[in-house]
């Protein structure tokens, strides 16, 4: 594998970079490589050093690139190691879905049964139902929740007083910072059937209303532990498009006679535009990924009819039944559709001028 | 409130007084939906046993003040062996974290250097896919990982975006200064510490807490990962006895010290337990949050 920039002899820098690169990552600049096209091209590079300058020999000997490279590559090592161990090898372990596997025997022992996981997960009925409410998590969280991170972002944006304003941020981030075991306790501590609230209508004299066992109320318990620790956390994004945004266009507006809400749909929101696109786009990319601790620590409270989602079905699957294929065959179906889902949200980023998670190559 | 409209600018109108009602109202209202089940929580975790009774349950307003439920907590028991546990695999974590992200990030930073592209490649394809629950833990198993403290660490050590926000920080450092002291025969090591690190506290302290906050709040591979429950992180323990509302008093959560005498009634020792897992994350946050807007939205956010 000979690298690019330096295969590309006396070229100038190298254009766009290649790979996957996270926009998120990229500091505006158009991927992880973009900005700077190597450090080499700004100045001058003596012969030896890195980079595209031109007064370099065509091609290194690898030798050469290695007694001139190793110390990178020492500190690369580290993390490439354990994301070939922790992140790769496993990947691989998924062949295990193809396997009616056991502990004993290992990958290799295991004798081999083709397609016929695939054929018990989809004739499972509670792999649908876990399905369908991920489907249906989802989907709550797009319409309740996705919005909310905007308006707070605008309202704090309204807010003047830098002081003030930094006060209220550093409330709305915290909940972000909390574990969801503690999420789960706190709202258990208010909504459930020991908790404030019920405390609050015993002692009035009515009966009390235990909500975290309620599968009816599942939905609207969820999603309000979503927006109660990540709608803050959510605006930072949002606060950095807003800040982006050039004041002089509300200064043109308000002198042209514009009204504040006139300037917040012609002016903020379009200013917003990309971003929400973005955000909309890999929230849908991400589907499957609705949350795991959040279910779980609840599966028991409100009943796996309406609280089991993909993760829960594949751990409960796998770790309470010892069935380790049958929890891989899951765990690998859901990988390979998010992975379209990725690819195709991704392609709709593109098609719409955006950059999405990779860009085009 | 006179100071929120500090510097309005000119061209913009004062908002009508109902308007401003309205959303003053509003932030105060979800400051405060933040705020009280936190207030409650800890002034419960710090109520006699005289007011917890009295309150019939979490306590609203202040009757007088006790430690003894933090006393009980610490005196040596299931709870202190947790929080021991828990401040040291995210103190060690985050270590491991922050070298090999902080490592793996200067040495992909340089672009033109050997096998740059491929080993960019495999930190960057780590996003599309995540390797499953079931083969990532017969992996740990197989390595004889199961019930090791470094189970909770290894696995989640490195986190590919904070490599990559990390790395794109350290592109847009001036690359100038870097380049004469390598001139100059200073080796990679030598930038790294002397020159790079210096330039990106505010990012190293996002990062850090971002990992610190991941270790110190991970449940999940702990139940995973490890079967012998006096090895359990601080997490684990306020499921079992708060949010699954175990009795604290036929375990050994308290210490052997102070039972049988008078402890603190059992919602106070839950409450503080939640405190305590509460407090570090609550005080460590405010700290680095001024490099929020600087450390992560310039190398995250602006997609």
């Amino acid at each position: 594998m000979t690298d690019r920039a330096d295969s590309s002899g006396g070229t100038t820098a190298p254009p766009a970079p290649r790979s996957a690169a996270p926009a998120t990552g990229s500091g505006g600049r158009g991927g992880p490589d973009g900005g700077r096209g190597g450090r080499g091209d700004r100045t001058p590079r003596l012969p030896g050093r890195r980079g595209t300058g031109a007064p370099r020999p065509r091609r290194r000997s690898l030798r050469s690139r290695l007694r001139r490279d190793w110390q990178l590559l020492l500190m690369t090592l580290p993390a490439i190691a354990l994301l070939a161990v922790f992140h790769y090898t496993p990947t691989l372990g998924n062949i295990i879905a193809f396997q009616d596997y056991n502990p004993w025997d290992g990958v290799i022992g295991s004798p081999w049964v083709g397609f016929s996981q695939f054929e018990r997960l989809f004739t499972d009925a509670r792999f649908w139902s876990a399905a369908g409410n991920t489907l249906m998590i989802a989907a709550i969280q797009l319409v309740f929740f996705f919005p909310i991170p905007i308006g707070l972002a605008i309202l704090l944006d309204s807010v003047l007083s830098p002081r003030m304003r930094l006060l209220l941020q550093s409330i709305v981030y915290m909940p972000h910072f909390f574990s969801w075991v503690l999420v789960v306790t706190l709202f258990q501590q208010i909504l459930g059937g020991a908790g404030l609230f019920s405390q609050i209508l015993r002692q009035n004299g009515y009966a009390p209303l235990d909500v975290m066992t309620n599968p009816d109320a599942f939905l609207f318990v969820v999603t309000s532990q979503m927006i109660w620790k990540d709608a803050g956390w959510g605006t930072i994004i949002f606060l950095a498009a807003l800040a982006a945004i050039n004041q002089n266009l509300y200064e043109s507006a308000a002198v042209d006679g514009a009204g504040r809400w006139r300037r917040m749909w012609h002016i903020t929101l379009p200013g917003l535009r990309p971003v929400i696109i973005l955000l909309l786009i890999l929230k849908l990319g991400d589907i499957l990924n609705v949350g795991f601790e959040q279910f779980y620590l609840q599966r028991d409270a409100f009943g796996a009819n309406v609280s089991e989602v993909l993760d829960t079905f594949i751990y409960h699957q796998t770790l309470v039944t010892g069935n380790f294929s049958a929890g891989a065959v899951a765990g690998l179906v859901k990988g390979i559709v998010g992975l379209i889902l990725i690819v195709l949200a991704n392609k709709l980023a593109h098609r719409m001028g955006e950059n999405g998670i990779y860009r085009r190559s | 409130m006179s100071t929120l409209f500090a510097d309005r600018p000119v061209w913009a109108e004062r908002p009508s007084l109902p308007a401003r009602a309205a959303k003053n109202t509003t932030l105060a209202a979800i400051a405060v939906v933040i705020i009280f089940p936190l207030y409650i929580v800890v002034l419960t975790s710090l109520s006699p046993a005289s007011a917890v009774n009295s309150a019939g349950g979490l306590v609203l307003v202040p009757q007088g003040i006790s430690f003894q439920a933090y006393a009980d907590l610490f005196s040596g028991g299931v709870v202190t062996r947790a929080v021991l546990v828990s401040l040291g695999v995210t103190a060690v974590g985050t270590a491991v974290s922050l070298a090999a992200t902080i490592l793996a990030a200067y040495g992909l930073s340089q672009t033109g250097s050997l096998w740059h592209r491929p080993l960019l490649f495999a930190v960057l394809l780590t996003f599309l896919f995540a390797p499953g629950m079931i083969p990532l833990y017969l992996l740990v198993s197989n390595v004889g990982l199961i019930d090791s403290y470094w189970s909770l660490i290894l696995p989640t050590a490195v986190n590919a975006f904070n490599l990559v926000v990390m790395r794109a920080f350290f592109m847009n450092l001036p690359g100038e200064i870097s380049d004469s002291a390598r001139v100059d025969g200073a080796s990679e090591w030598t930038i790294l510490t002397r020159l790079v690190l210096p330039m990106s506290k505010g990012v190293t302290a996002v990062i850090g807490l971002f990992y610190a906050v991941g270790y110190w709040n991970a449940f999940f591979n702990a139940i995973l990962y490890i079967n012998d429950n006096s090895k359990w992180p601080l997490q684990l323990i306020l499921r079992q006895y708060v949010q699954q509302g175990q009795q604290l008093s036929s375990n050994s959560v308290i210490g052997d010290a102070v039972q049988g005498t008078a402890s603190a009634p059992n919602l106070a020792i839950q409450m503080a337990i939640v405190v305590v897992a509460l407090v570090p994350v609550t005080f460590v946050y405010p700290l680095v949050q001024k490099h929020f807007t600087k450390g992560v939205i310039i190398g995250a956010v602006k997609g």
